[in-house]
């Protein structure tokens, strides 16, 4: 399996995230630069978190018009695995390739520290590792985590199956008071129609080493790797 | 020829008559605005240290581990493996209170720079805050504004903010101090220096363009403040984390080749201070093409170019030849990149514009003989002792459950959540505990942190207060089992022409120093801040010690949560001192006596004995006793670990409040499955220890009968910051 990491200027966890996948993988990820229009033969490509060009605009709206995205974008027409954590959320709702929108959190404040989500569903290649309504801990560091969605837009998203994971207690319940940001429908990541990308606020790289306090992230990306080997 | 400057534009730039007349004999005639606002910028208290460099050569600052001590951009000492950790503090305390969001934020940008400009790749970030009163109608305003400022500028650059601390006290209603630490890693055998070498080599200039904010920054940063502190605002930096970040990523970039010679950030005083500091230290002269420094606005003078404190820019000599490489880099980024100059013979520097000689000064005299005062002092008198009758016995659990939920102890989880503690995927211990730990990145070792200083304890005693100030992070960073090797000092004081303020600060910095001779903990950088007062009223003396310490691997790592079925011994001997305790603040309402004494031969015994403990495995949990003595210490250690414990009565002869709140210092309250063996241990290596409780249940339970539940604590705990900010009673806890 081959992966690559986009780097744009002012992502800040694209090393995290190479640190992880070489752990999954056994093998280097490939840093692709954002000025780069063309990407190599890869079966996965991630967009890291951090503050791309600064997010002065909306997060991740420069970003989308990378030379690297542009090619992102044709890459994932083609079937191709695509990873947004975080910033790398934002980016592929700016880039057309997920739908809705992250907004500022409701208490306008960044939030970081280890979140609870459940799994809404084993059936595709970033959660084969997991079982519908398992628990994950799982970090989160950002101000503009609010997914917002109306209402046909949510509908589609439950009736397709495309919601990957929502924020819960430790027991794995659902509930509007562990719902950090003010997310419709408590949601931390979707998927596209096909389930090729994802797109998730938490990241799972930085609990992928029980040093760290935790290693849910690693069966993330193993899952993740193995599925795409 | 120049005409004189009117006494009055003298004034403006904070020059005394003396001062002038001095600059004056100097450059052999009168200095023409250009060259005066260089005078008034390098000789001003933020850069020259003119009050404190006297008692600041007192400080201890080698050892076998320095690489740099004080001087440099930040100092560097060795971790083995041809690594070296580069760290400072450096306060941003009247920005931040003019303009706490922005104040806030460049303190972070500025300290960060200082530490890449070595070559180090910065690995974490740390702050020492001080608010006034929580009643106090801008206390609010001003911890939401700086906590903001800090996490906005540290997470978008991405490197963790992993540690700090936050007092109230109403000295700082008018004066808040924002201290921000930076630690960063380099190879031994790339650390860069800020000494300029080589006639002819150029001067580059990289990064953002220069505007006019800033102007005068460290001329406001050496006044004290009136009513019209908010007029100063223009003085104050906007920061731009984004392009701070390409500019970590450039600069690491460029030294990995061998392209520079030397490298400064533009701090205070902007190219002013960074151009002179580089001549002074290479003793050479250097030649200024100010037209072709990058300008954001149009219109721009010399004078303003000069005096500009726009922020995330450095300054380089670069070997000949390189420049095209090193350009091409900075193009890669996006950023800035334009040769200003180059360096000279003959130790002066020249300032052209246009083709056209606008000013012209000596360098030497200017940065390295910048006047120097012994200014008169006197000692601070010795508090009286407390009497018995000032003491009052409270009932334990009332006071604790008070303590945990007051302003100084409770948690600081409502800040620290709004700082990304964990970006870099190497934070072992986060936020709460005793220090900060850091993995290095793809090694067993790891660096531990943590910045401290107890005010209250340095306006009683001076000396008393600097020792300990000292010997607390020296304990937090045993006390997760780290190896304590260096330190960096931020020394926050009122006026230092006001001779019991001078008092306060010679006897701080002797402590200080004792405290690091004792222990071999020297100081290897500092910053210090004067003035700090508003209408003639100054701050609590706050003298803030950074520490960082090694661990040679990290598996052998202490933390304070303790599990069930535990025992908790007490190393360390305990007096019951209660002298400007919080117990005696927050429950008697008394500010008196004088602070605990600091034995510094213990703290060095107990200190190893500690670090062996946890190397051996020993120790399941370990907790330095600080404010607040063994009640909060257990108290804390329970609520981390989500396990009751309970305390055990004192020995006879020592009230309950001595035992339970006294703050003597030198302790560690440590949980184990062997006691006996421990204490045996304890006693072989000269250490006092009692075994003092148990772990296990979900309450408090005091000797005397109190018992407080684990859940009622948290929410104290927990409910008073979040409860305050969302504009709940700003009162101490208890009494509003």
């Amino acid at each position: 399996m081959k992966s690559a990491i986009v780097v744009f200027p002012g992502s800040n966890c694209d090393r995290d995230v190479q640190v992880a996948l070489r752990q999954a993988m056994g093998s280097e990820p490939i840093m692709i630069w954002h000025k780069d229009s063309e990407l190599p033969e890869v079966d996965l490509i991630v967009l890291p978190g951090g503050f791309s060009y600064g997010d002065y605009l909306r997060c991740g709206a420069m970003s989308a018009h990378a030379p690297a995205m542009r090619a992102t974008v044709e890459a994932a027409a083609k079937g191709v695995a695509v990873l947004g954590i975080c910033n790398g959320f934002q980016i592929l709702t700016e880039a057309g390739l997920l739908p809705g929108a992250l907004a500022r959190n409701r208490d306008l404040k960044f939030h970081c520290r280890d979140v609870h989500l459940r799994v809404e569903t084993g059936q595709s290649l970033f959660t084969s590792r997991f079982q519908e309504g398992q628990c994950l801990r799982i970090p989160v560091a950002n101000r503009d985590g609010c997914y917002l969605a109306d209402e046909d837009g949510c509908r589609r998203l439950e009736d397709n199956g495309q919601i990957a994971f929502r924020y819960s207690d430790e027991t794995g319940s659902v509930r509007p008071e562990v719902n950090l940001n003010g997310s419709v429908s408590s949601i931390a990541g979707i998927f596209n129609e096909q389930k090729t990308v994802l797109g998730l606020m938490p990241h799972p790289e930085r609990l992928s080493d029980p040093a760290l306090g935790g290693d849910d992230g690693r069966a993330f990306f193993d899952g993740l790797v193995e599925a795409l080997s | 020829m120049t005409d004189e400057l009117s006494p009055g534009i003298v004034a403006q730039h904070g020059l005394s008559a003396e001062e002038y007349a001095l600059a004056k004999g100097i450059m052999g005639r009168a200095p023409n605005l250009l060259e005066l606002g260089i005078f008034s910028v390098m000789w001003s208290e933020h850069c020259s240290y003119k009050s404190s460099k006297r008692w600041l050569k007192t400080l201890p600052t080698g050892g076998p581990r320095v690489i740099q001590g004080p001087g440099e951009n930040a100092g560097a000492i060795d971790i083995g493996d041809g690594q070296a950790a580069i760290f400072k503090i450096e306060s941003h305390n009247h920005p931040s209170f003019i303009e706490p969001y922005q104040g806030a934020a460049t303190g972070v940008g500025g300290i960060l720079r200082d530490v890449f400009t070595m070559g180090a790749r910065p690995i974490a970030n740390l702050n020492a805050l001080r608010f006034g009163a929580p009643e106090h109608e801008k206390t609010r305003h001003l911890l939401a504004g700086a906590v903001q400022g800090i996490g906005g500028y540290g997470n978008c650059v991405g490197v963790p903010t992993v540690g700090g601390e936050v007092n109230f006290h109403p000295s700082y209603n008018g004066n808040i101090l924002v201290n921000a630490m930076t630690v960063g890693l380099a190879r031994t055998d790339r650390i860069f220096y800020a000494k300029a070498a080589g006639i002819g080599n150029p001067v580059v200039y990289v990064g953002s363009k220069t505007g006019r904010d800033g102007i005068h920054g460290a001329t406001m940063a050496s006044a004290q403040f009136g009513e019209d502190a908010e007029a100063q605002r223009p003085t104050v930096q906007v920061g731009d984390p984004f392009v701070e970040k390409l500019l970590i990523e450039a600069c690491l970039e460029l030294m990995a080749t061998d392209a520079i010679e030397a490298i400064q950030d533009m701090g205070a005083a902007g190219l002013t201070s960074s151009s002179f500091e580089m001549a002074s230290k290479g003793g050479c002269g250097v030649e200024l093409w100010l037209d072709r420094v990058p300008m954001r606005e149009t219109g721009m003078t010399p004078y303003e170019l000069m005096l500009s404190e726009s922020q995330e820019r450095m300054l380089m000599i670069l070997h000949p030849g390189r420049e095209e490489a090193a350009r091409d880099i900075f193009a890669k980024w996006d950023l800035d990149f334009a040769v200003i100059g180059k360096l000279t013979e003959g130790g002066r520097m020249k300032l052209v514009w246009h083709g056209e000689t606008v000013g012209e000064l000596p360098i030497d005299p200017l940065a390295a003989a910048a006047p120097e005062y012994d200014r008169p002092w006197t000692e601070t008198p010795p508090a009286p002792a407390l009497s018995a009758g000032q003491i009052a016995e409270l009932d334990p659990a009332e006071a604790l459950t008070a303590l945990m939920g007051s302003p100084d102890l409770c948690s600081r989880r409502w800040i620290w959540e709004q700082y990304d503690h964990m970006v870099m995927a190497d934070t072992l211990q986060r936020p709460g505990g005793d220090a900060a730990v850091v993995r290095v990145h793809g090694s067993r070792k790891a660096l531990a942190m943590a910045v401290d200083c107890t005010p209250r304890y340095v306006k009683a005693d001076p000396l008393q207060g600097g020792r300990q100030a000292v010997a607390e992070s020296y304990r937090n960073l045993c006390a997760v089992g780290a190896e304590p090797i260096a330190i960096t000092d931020n020394l926050n004081f009122g006026n230092p022409e006001r001779p019991e303020i001078m008092g306060q600060l010679v006897g701080a910095i002797e402590g200080i120093g004792e405290a690091a001779e004792a222990l071999a903990y020297p100081v290897v950088s500092g910053n210090v801040s004067l003035y700090n007062e508003t209408n003639g009223k100054a701050i609590l003396p706050t003298p803030i010690i950074g520490g960082v310490g090694l661990l040679a691997d990290h598996a052998r790592m202490a933390r304070i949560a303790v599990g069930p079925g535990q025992s908790l011994v007490l190393l360390g001997t305990t007096a019951g001192h209660l002298g400007q305790s919080l117990y005696l603040r927050e429950c008697c309402g008394l500010e008196a006596g004088p602070p605990p004494p600091v034995d510094l031969a213990a703290e060095r015994r107990n200190g190893g004995l500690v670090r062996n403990l946890i190397e051996e495995g020993l120790i399941l949990a370990c907790h330095d006793l600080a404010d607040g003595g063994l009640a909060v210490a257990a108290a804390e250690m329970a609520l981390a670990g989500k396990t009751g414990i309970t305390l055990d009565s004192p020995d006879r002869g020592l009230s309950l409040a001595a035992w339970l709140f006294g703050e003597d210092q030198g302790r560690y309250l440590v949980a184990c499955n062997r006691p006996q063996r421990l204490i045996e241990r304890a006693s072989a290596a000269g250490v006092a220890a009692r075994q003092v409780g148990r772990t296990g249940g979900t309450a408090l339970i005091l000797p005397g009968g109190g018992t407080i539940s684990l859940e009622s604590l948290s929410e104290r705990h927990e409910g008073w910051l979040p409860g305050y900010m969302d504009g709940g009673p700003g009162g101490r806890t208890g009494t509003s």
